[in-house]
């Protein structure tokens, strides 16, 4: 069976897969470089008092993240928790409703642009809408900020993954009579779900490295506070801060805060994954 | 033809936006009788199906005109609720469709949606459902294991019992074996011949050993438009038209 022609095609098949295997072993390596970087400076911040103490001051020894750790689980969870519903449904409402119509046209290339508007200018805006006006940075400008980041991603997820649900199941909801929001909601996205909370998961892995929208929003705080109303101590600002600082002592927290960030959504990424593939072999 | 008619379709015109997929059909679908349609692809079958519940409202630029009567009303006037409509006549489809839930919430999913049943009522409803489509004592087990899991034929007959939850008086059947195996498929049309002692029949099939089998009446169509109507035996004995005789033997198709 080797004619020319299979002989070309084996070629073709050869030389196409060695080209993959190099751009994935570029894309790996960069990874395995940033990980282990990561690591080795990392590791050595990783101790209890990292999680125990709040940061330091300048020139004092030691110190920890706790209270940048709270402060990024308030700001990360709140705005999950505003970001989760109002995605989720403007996405049914983009694939249900909307489908082809101006507004939904609209809508999609609006949320394109939010995808990938710098997020820098996003902390900008929630500054001058609401910051400037209070004339206090908080907890709250900060998961506003965060959550406009968020949105969109949710928002784009959950209409691409309904999208992907066979018009026969749909339609099956429809013929027994049942009304149009409960063919979304109990039929369309529960069809979805492990899709859908993939892009939830994105979302809050996305916004939990974001820095640029909390500098003008949350900014930072050296001490504990729980209060959204008040400046609130972030992981993100804390290791933008403490990278070029000239304390051992702070480069050494921020090379830890980096590490606890990037195993975190690692950890949200692989469970996203997995609780994606559960769905599609079930 | 004797028998009452539940639904009686005339002068039935459908479009695709401008492009015309029913031309003047009129028929009557007899009650607690098979109507099985038939013809080569493309040719309305579905089309006509799909307008006895309305289905073709979810499209935008799908249009019905003419008359379908039941219970002395044209469902295709514009003030009929079509979600009473579905609950009575219900649909099943080529592929199975089981919802992503429990075998039991599969059918209990239409049930609520028009009846507030008590927990133990609706417990009998499931069962009597299933014992209808033939499917209760292969699932009685694992009510609550996800209708997913269930194998192609059963997930059929699923769908058919989801159907017949809700008490329809007619049921659509587009296709319902092409997907299954000839085991599944031949469980499928001893239901069929079970389910018409309580329920009017239609059923759209490419299979024409399924139509001679199963159907009492048949309607043979082309290009949109109904070729012939009438008695199965005798459209499959004594076609009286050439073209439906050339599509039975298989000479055009």
């Amino acid at each position: 069976m080797m004619n020319p022609v299979y002989r070309r095609r084996l070629l073709q098949h050869r030389v196409g897969i060695a080209l993959s295997i190099f751009a994935m072993a570029i894309g790996l390596f960069f990874l395995g470089w940033i990980l282990f970087t990561l690591l080795i400076k990392g590791f050595g911040a990783l101790s209890l008092a990292m999680f125990a103490e709040s940061t330091p001051a300048p020139g004092s020894e030691g110190g920890g993240l706790m209270n940048a750790i709270v402060g990024s689980l308030l700001m990360v969870g709140a705005s999950t928790l505003i970001s989760t519903p109002i995605g989720i449904l403007a996405g049914v409402y983009l694939a249900e409703y909307g489908e082809e119509s101006w507004l939904a046209q609209t809508t999609r290339f609006v949320t394109d642009i939010m995808l990938s508007a710098p997020s820098i200018v996003i902390g900008l805006f929630v500054y001058a809408i609401y910051v400037a006006n209070v004339h206090h940075f908080s907890g709250w400008a900060g998961t506003f900020a965060i959550s406009l980041i968020a949105i969109p991603v949710v928002v784009r997820t959950t209409d691409n993954m309904l999208k992907l649900v066979p018009s026969s199941l749909r339609e099956a909801a429809f013929a027994l009579g049942a009304p149009r929001w409960k063919v979304a909601l109990l039929v369309r996205l529960r069809a979805v779900k492990a899709g859908v909370v993939t892009g939830v998961l994105l979302a809050v892995a996305r916004i939990s490295g974001e820095t640029a929208p909390l500098l003008f929003t949350a900014l930072n705080n050296q001490f504990f506070s729980a209060d959204m109303n008040a400046p609130m101590a972030n992981l993100p600002v804390v290791i933008f801060q403490f990278a070029m600082s000239p304390y051992d002592n702070w480069r050494s927290l921020a090379w830890g805060g980096a590490l606890l960030i990037t195993f975190s959504v690692l950890l949200l990424n692989i469970l996203s994954r997995t609780l994606f593939r559960q769905k599609v072999t079930s | 033809m004797t028998g009452k008619a539940t639904l009686e379709i005339s002068n039935l015109n459908f479009f695709y936006g401008s492009f015309q997929g029913l031309k003047n059909v009129s028929l009557n679908i007899y009650e607690k009788k098979v109507t099985a349609f038939i013809g080569p692809s493309g040719c309305g079958k579905s089309t006509l199906l799909r307008t006895l519940n309305r289905m073709y409202d979810l499209y935008p630029g799908q249009r019905a005109e003419g008359r379908i009567i039941y219970n002395g009303r044209n469902i295709l006037e514009s003030g009929q609720d079509v979600n009473v409509l579905r609950a009575k006549v219900g649909m099943v489809f080529q592929k199975p469709t089981p919802f992503p839930m429990s075998v039991y919430d599969n059918i209990a999913f239409g049930v609520r949606l028009y009846e507030n049943l008590s927990r133990g009522e609706m417990d009998e409803r499931v069962e009597w459902a299933l014992k209808k489509a033939a499917l209760w004592t292969e699932v009685k087990d694992k009510l609550q294991k996800s209708g997913l899991s269930l194998s192609g034929g059963q997930q059929q007959r699923l769908c058919i019992a989801r159907s017949v939850a809700v008490k329809p008086d007619v049921l659509l059947l587009d296709e319902p074996t092409s997907a299954l195996d000839p085991i599944s498929t031949a469980k499928i049309e001893e239901l069929i011949a079970e389910l018409k002692e309580d329920y009017t029949i239609t059923i759209v099939t490419h299979n024409m050993q399924q139509a001679a089998r199963c159907s009492d009446y048949t309607a043979y169509m082309y290009l949109g438009e109904l070729v012939e109507f009438g008695e199965t035996d005798q459209i499959f004995m004594n076609p009286g038209k050439k073209e439906t005789q050339d599509y039975i033997t298989g000479r055009f198709g």
